[in-house]
């Protein structure tokens, strides 16, 4: 018989600091296997990975110079939530409301990353000044 | 490191792995559209069966190689999509637009050899078409 292990909960909370894809793949991981630990379904996990893989990529391509992920979790009542931030000293999102929409994008990309990041967790803040930069909180529940 | 593309009779054959890096897959698009021009193969099965997470950074991408692919008169056929990665890319509101795709490597290659026939002689009667 196998028994189904879980993964040993990862440390937390974790700061990756993200210039590159290899630390996007870095977060992503580590986001992933905090998810798994704490039991989310694997739906969840995907999504989970997926937005922070959104997350990490405007870092890369908007920040310049790159950012920050935090990973962090707490426990609420019977629920597991899983908070990932984005930060940034960039230059800033000018029309916010542009940037949310599907198909839009300054930096030759599909446009979607951060309408899609919404949609995949269950709460999305974004807020941002030009010239200091842009902070993203997301939570996903078990 | 590259990726392998392996070449099966007139098709090309390639994988995406886990955790590739970005600059990578655009390496793996430019020797694709290289090596469909040297072979003259009718297309090419770009098989993601292990990759986890498509983002819009790789949905662009894997886009962008069947548009051009296309452009040249070829054929990309994506095979082996997780369910997890459909439910997260329809979750978030993306699709692969006029992407094909199949779900094994097998049945790739057969749709790939269906549309030549479709293109190409018309007494193609190409019974593999709809199989996916």
């Amino acid at each position: 018989m196998t028994v189904l292990r879980t993964p040993p909960l990862p440390a937390v909370p974790v700061a990756v600091r993200v210039q590159d894809d290899y630390d996007v793949a870095l977060a992503r991981r580590l986001a992933a296997g905090l998810a798994q630990a704490l039991g989310f379904s694997r739906t969840k996990i995907y999504r989970l990975a997926t937005a922070v893989s959104e997350l990490g990529t405007n870092l890369v391509m908007h920040a310049q110079g790159g950012g920050t992920l935090h990973v962090d979790h707490h426990e609420d009542g019977a629920r597991s939530v899983i908070t990932v931030i984005a930060e940034d000293e960039g230059p800033g999102i000018v029309d916010l409301g542009l940037a949310l929409r599907d198909g839009y994008s300054t930096a030759g990309g599909l446009g979607g990353g951060l309408p899609g990041c919404r949609r995949l967790m269950d709460e999305f803040e974004i807020a941002s000044e030009i010239g200091k930069g842009t902070r993203v909180v997301t939570r996903l529940w078990r | 490191m590259r990726i392998p593309i392996l070449r099966l009779g007139n098709v090309l054959l390639t994988s995406i792995q886990a955790d590739i890096p970005d600059d990578l897959v655009q390496d793996l698009q430019s020797s694709l559209l290289g090596q469909l021009e040297r072979t003259g193969a009718i297309g090419v099965v770009l098989d993601i069966t292990s990759l986890d997470v498509i983002d819009s950074y790789m949905a662009r991408v894997l886009s962008e190689t069947a548009a051009m692919a296309r452009l040249m008169g070829s054929e990309v056929v994506i095979t082996g999509m997780n369910p997890m990665v459909a439910v997260t890319l329809i979750e978030m509101g993306r699709s692969l637009e006029q992407i094909t795709t199949a779900l094994t490597l097998e049945q790739g290659v057969e749709k790939l050899k269906a549309r030549l026939n479709e293109t190409g002689s018309s007494s193609a009667g190409d019974g593999a078409h709809d199989r996916s």
